[in-house]
């Protein structure tokens, strides 16, 4: 009895696959390789995660650097996603793609086009430019975006893969500041919607997935939390409590108590 | 004749062949892309492209981010 228990509370999750451009992952939690203090850190916590899909930045080769991000990602099995991180423009983000596309071998590509450096927000008027260049390239496209619905319809129009909105801004471990807005995305969409930047904590990962986002995707909260290797594996709970819960569906929320335990025969009635 | 690797001016042979000029950069045979004057070449061009006095390549890799 204890065996098939088990194995019933285990199908729903090897049952439920992420997938994005056909292709399946059994982990909902795309990792970031960014802020880590050394490749050995980054190493524990990307295994204690989970993930199975992560990205990394393209930059000049720096002949002094010793260990390379790319080997410790073969080493565990975990996916490369390149991004275009650090483009202001259409342009800068398109030529960072293709370069990457090369390097890596790879034809998925996490877009980000960014419009100032203290903020770190998406421009929509590059990132939707940039996107239906790469997507007319061949590439598979997954845009960061800003958490607004018709900018993301305007995005899978286009031909992306997934959109995914930010929580809040990068690193900045706010949280979800739209929770409203990333659920008429998720409602709207027939791409996966991952939730990208602003988790601060395990909770914010599962109301990411209690939304209905089909991934979340993060690197600071993990990379320079206190211990990165303990809270990759709590983002990966969390993430996983709350896909559960979102497929589970919530009880409505009510303005008074209902009794969860029968009304009649009360000890009160002397029965 | 001069040309700029990753920012750096490199006095180079006449004529040198992109292929040779990574090669002062990196010995990766992988997870390596480079860009002449902003355009991607391909790694399969590289010894057949020839480059010219002030040229710009950008050799680039995979590194933490995101």
């Amino acid at each position: 009895m204890t065996d098939q228990k088990e194995a019933h509370v285990g199908d729903p999750l090897t049952d439920d696959p992420l997938v994005i451009a056909g292709r399946k992952f059994g982990s909902r939690l795309i990792m970031g390789t960014g802020g880590a203090p050394s490749l050995d850190v980054l190493g524990r916590a990307l295994v204690a995660s989970g993930t199975e899909l992560t990205t990394v930045a393209m930059r000049r080769v720096d002949p002094s650097s010793s260990g390379s991000v790319l080997d410790l990602l073969a080493a565990h099995g975990i996916g490369v996603l390149p991004n275009t991180a650090g483009c202001f423009t259409a342009a800068e983000a398109v030529r960072t793609a293709r370069l990457a596309a090369e390097a890596l071998d790879t034809d998925w590509v996490k877009l980000e086009v960014i419009a100032d450096e203290v903020t770190l927000l998406p421009d929509p008027v590059e990132l939707l430019d940039a996107a239906e260049q790469l997507v007319a390239d061949g590439l598979t496209v997954l845009p960061y975006t800003n958490d607004d619905p018709v900018l993301a319809r305007r995005l899978e129009q286009a031909g992306c893969a997934a959109v995914m909105p930010l929580g809040a801004p990068i690193g900045s471990g706010l949280g979800i500041r739209n929770p409203h807005n990333i659920e008429l995305m998720v409602q709207a969409a027939s791409v996966p919607v991952i939730l990208d930047a602003g988790i601060g904590t395990a909770s914010d990962a599962a109301q990411a997935m209690e939304l209905g986002c089909a991934a979340v995707l993060l690197a600071t909260a993990v990379t320079r939390a206190h211990d990165p290797e303990l809270m990759a594996a709590a983002m990966r709970s969390a993430v996983t409590a709350g896909r559960l819960a979102y497929r589970a569906g919530r009880i409505p929320r009510r303005r008074y108590a209902l009794a969860s335990s029968p009304p009649a025969s009360s000890p009160r009635d002397g029965t | 004749m001069k040309i700029v690797i990753n920012g750096a001016t490199h006095r180079v042979a006449d004529d040198m062949s992109l292929d040779l000029a990574v090669a002062l950069i990196t010995s990766s045979a992988t997870g390596i892309a480079v860009a002449l004057n902003g355009d991607l070449v391909r790694r399969a061009s590289w010894p057949s492209t020839r480059l010219a006095a002030g040229d710009q390549v950008e050799v680039l890799t995979a590194v933490q981010g995101g």
